[in-house]
């Protein structure tokens, strides 16, 4: 027992080590994906795939080069694209979402370095290749696509409303003229609330979770995007926090890839269209544990 | 020198003098009790707030990202101090087709923000098929940009502070021009102007945390992270406080380089100018970026 | 220039915010920065010390700390609502006030130690060695390096821009939405830019002629 006692020691001693060692990666990128202690092998409900079939895609190439796949996503999302800032550990649907699509490449966790990207950086990040491609949140646009391209959609939502649980003002999207609304710099809900709501003053920071924040000190009365994301952070303070009102928009979530990689893409695509039971089995392990239930969406090729 | 603004004080300014003083720890006192009562008030002191910091993994993340923070100082400081050199040979040059194009481009980079060419590095390229900006790049060049401008001025205007004797007697003994300039105007120049062009390497060392709106992961940008985790109570306060003195200590040392490099080169044989005179003219001339 | 005239109300909102933190804050900072300097040159050892504590503190803490924790931390101490550009206010007027102090206090140095010696031998008091002899001197003096502090305030207003502040530094991140290249947007917005401060430069350059002291 006390020999078995040590065995684990010296094993949670290596862990760290290993941490440490994918921590301190080129880049100084503070969230690389760490010693998390699920390994991708047994529970998840994807395999690494050991012969890929892709051919005439650069970024693929690339990546079997460097012998690993770059990954930007979110980091302060719960329940879609999270880190743990003391354990390193990542969490949330579209990190499953990414790790599938590298483990469906090949590449297994250990391969993978996760690189947080904020909004208003994503189309720069994709373009300037500092990541293969990018899961998080990130809505079709025909405005994005001038500059990336997108597989999928993967997920669908609408633009919801985050407020104070004792904030009765506000009920919908109606109830929004003279409030101060937050949103991530350079956003499509920031944006819709510019263009659609014009007595609305807005208020933009990189983050959701900055918004978080300026919504509980009062700075702020209310946190417009994407309702999945707001029903992550509400089930994370439901004492504090809670979402109104209906989604008044539709956005499609699509994994950005660099713009021309169609071998890629339709790589990608096939890859959601066939793989419906492995879409729901992640949903289910995230978001799904809210108790919403959503139907994975037909998948749009272009 | 201030001292001689007053005289020695007899009694009753000693006295007043005491009274004054106490009135300052007084103010002062009771702005630093405010503080900290706030502080205690909204919780700040807790150990929620504080609980983030007792991970190992976070301490290691904050040694990376003063490393980051630092190798990108050391790398656009050394590059800042070439491009100075070079800048001011070639706006102190006799040719017009020289001197002109670089004061140009001096003016032009001393005028620009050091956060918009950081942004023009990193957001406005790569569309162009620029495809080697990296967060990391775009700091550098910003800050060597920036930076090299204003210390080819320092290093011009320590030239020019040199009596007119040093540069005749070089040339009488028979040097060219680039051995007047290499030989005896800038060794004398540079040693004038140390203090200036280290706390100019301050401020490149604090203008690295401008580096965290165009995505560099590095000190700030790690305390704007850690500071917005709710699962650890945002411990934003917390987290300025630890990070605020990392930067004091290192700008703190940097500057202590700086003081000690004054007492040193004034213990030295004399210099032809007193550095004094050169430097009040460029006082916090271009010092003042973040 | 397609880029500019259809973005006009962008490009001068966000201008309009650059130039009012900036005089606002260069008021402030001129006013705490003035107090700090005096005290920094005082008779009374712990107002100098005061002084030099702080001065050491700011001027070595980068401004985008400053104002992070102005933006980010001031809300949570529960002391009312303040909006984001005037906290941004804080942290400049705070942050440029050590220059301005470092520029006073080297403003009196540069005045030469007989004209206060002659000032006390003639009994001036120090209220009036200062009011009469030294600061009018002094003045002149802390002209040009005060406007050169000023010019580093203009361009770091746009720090504002990482705190929800819609001034020019931000202009980029609204235009990228808009399909706008961004290397144009960031262009024009240097050009302003290069155009304010050679504005400054040459009021710069006015005074100091008109103030020269010819010793």
């Amino acid at each position: 027992m006390r020999k078995r006692m040590s065995l684990l020691g010296a094993a949670a001693v290596i862990a760290i080590a290993l941490t440490g060692c994918s921590g301190a990666n080129p880049g100084g990128d503070s969230g690389s994906s760490g010693g998390s202690g699920d390994g991708s092998g047994s529970n998840a409900p994807y395999e690494v795939a050991s012969s890929v079939d892709l051919e005439g895609s650069p970024t693929y190439d690339a990546m079997k080069k460097r012998g690993n796949v770059i990954i930007g996503v979110k980091e302060d999302q719960p329940g879609l694209g999270y880190m743990d800032a003391a354990t390193g550990k990542r969490t949330g649907f579209d990190v499953e979402i990414a790790k599938w699509i590298a483990a469906s490449l090949g590449f297994g966790e250990d391969k993978i370095e996760f690189k947080a990207i904020p909004s208003a950086n994503r189309e720069s990040a994709i373009v300037n290749g500092d990541i293969d491609y990018y899961v998080g949140t990130y809505s079709i646009t025909d405005k994005r696509k001038q500059q990336v391209d997108f597989a999928g959609p993967y997920f669908v939502t609408g633009q919801g409303l985050l407020v104070k649980k004792d904030n009765t003002d506000i009920t919908s999207e109606k109830d929004l003229a003279g409030k101060k609304v937050c949103s991530a710099t350079g956003s499509t809900p920031i944006q819709n609330i510019k263009e659609n709501f014009p007595d609305t003053k807005t208020v933009e920071f990189d983050t959701y979770s900055q918004c978080v924040e300026a919504l509980k000190d009062g700075q702020v009365d209310a946190v417009t995007t994407d309702a999945a994301i707001l029903i992550g952070y509400a089930a994370q303070e439901p004492d504090a926090l809670k979402v109104v009102g209906e989604p008044f928009t539709v956005e499609k979530y699509g994994v950005g890839l660099p713009k021309g990689d169609d071998a890629l893409r339709k790589f990608i695509n096939d890859l959601f269209t066939n793989g419906g039971d492995t879409w729901q089995a992640i949903y289910d392990e995230t978001l799904g544990q809210s108790g919403t239930k959503v139907e994975q969406p037909k998948v749009e090729a272009y | 020198m201030s001292d001689t603004l007053y005289d020695v004080p007899g009694p009753r300014a000693k006295a007043r003098n005491r009274v004054l003083g106490i009135i300052t720890i007084l103010v002062v006192a009771a702005i630093l009790a405010f503080i900290i009562y706030r502080f205690a008030e909204s919780g700040q002191f807790s150990a929620a707030k504080w609980q983030i910091f007792t991970f190992p993994l976070v301490w290691q993340n904050v040694g990376i990202a003063t490393l980051a923070t630092l190798g990108a100082f050391a790398l656009a400081g050394l590059l800042s101090l070439v491009l100075g050199l070079i800048l001011s040979v070639g706006r102190m040059s006799e040719h017009k087709w020289v001197s002109i194009p670089v004061t140009l481009f001096i003016e032009l980079f001393r005028a620009i923000p050091v956060l918009i060419l950081m942004m023009i590095m990193y957001y406005g390229l790569p569309p162009l098929g620029v495809d080697f900006v990296t967060p990391f790049v775009a700091v550098v060049t910003g800050l060597t940009l920036y930076n090299g401008s204003v210390l080819a001025e320092v290093f011009r205007s320590g030239v020019e502070s040199l009596p007119t004797g040093q540069k005749e007697a070089a040339y009488a003994i028979g040097l060219r021009k680039s051995g007047v300039m290499a030989l005896i105007l800038y060794p004398q120049a540079i040693r004038a102007m140390m203090p200036v062009i280290i706390s100019q390497l301050v401020v490149v060392l604090k203008d690295t945390a401008l580096g965290f709106i165009v995505t560099f992961h590095e000190l700030l940008y790690l305390a704007k992270f850690y500071g917005s985790q709710f699962t650890y109570d945002a411990p934003i306060i917390p987290t300025t406080l630890v990070f605020g003195t990392i930067y004091i200590i290192l700008c703190l040392i940097l500057s202590g380089v700086a003081k000690w490099v004054e007492v040193r080169s004034r213990r030295g044989p004399g210099s032809a100018i007193s550095a004094e005179v050169a430097r009040t003219r460029i006082v916090a001339a271009d010092g003042s970026a973040a | 220039m397609d880029t500019l005239l259809n973005n006009l109300d962008l490009f001068v909102g966000g201008f309009k915010t650059t130039l009012f933190l900036f005089v606002v804050s260069a008021f402030f900072a001129l006013i705490i920065g003035s107090v700090v300097g005096a005290m920094r040159v005082s008779p009374v050892p712990v107002m100098r010390a005061v002084g030099t504590v702080y001065v050491n503190l700011i001027r070595n803490t980068p401004l985008t700390l400053l104002m992070f924790f102005f933006a980010f931390g001031y809300p949570k101490l529960d002391l009312g609502n303040v909006s984001y550009p005037t906290l941004a206010i804080f942290g400049l007027s705070i942050y440029t006030a050590t220059y301005v102090a470092e520029v006073v206090r080297s403003g009196f140095n540069t005045v030469p130690k007989g004209q206060a010696e002659a000032a006390r031998a003639i009994g001036l008091p120090f209220s009036q060695t200062m009011s009469l002899v030294i600061m009018p001197q002094a003045f002149r003096a802390v002209i040009p390096p005060m406007m050169s502090v000023f010019i580093a305030l203009l361009k770091n207003t746009t720090i504002a821009a990482g705190f929800s502040v819609a001034e020019a530094g931000a202009i980029r991140a609204n235009l990228s939405e808009r399909g706008e290249p961004a290397l144009v947007v960031l262009l024009w917005v240097a050009l302003f830019f290069v155009i304010l401060v050679a504005l400054l430069s040459l009021l710069q350059r006015y005074l100091e002629n008109r103030w020269r002291v010819l010793r």
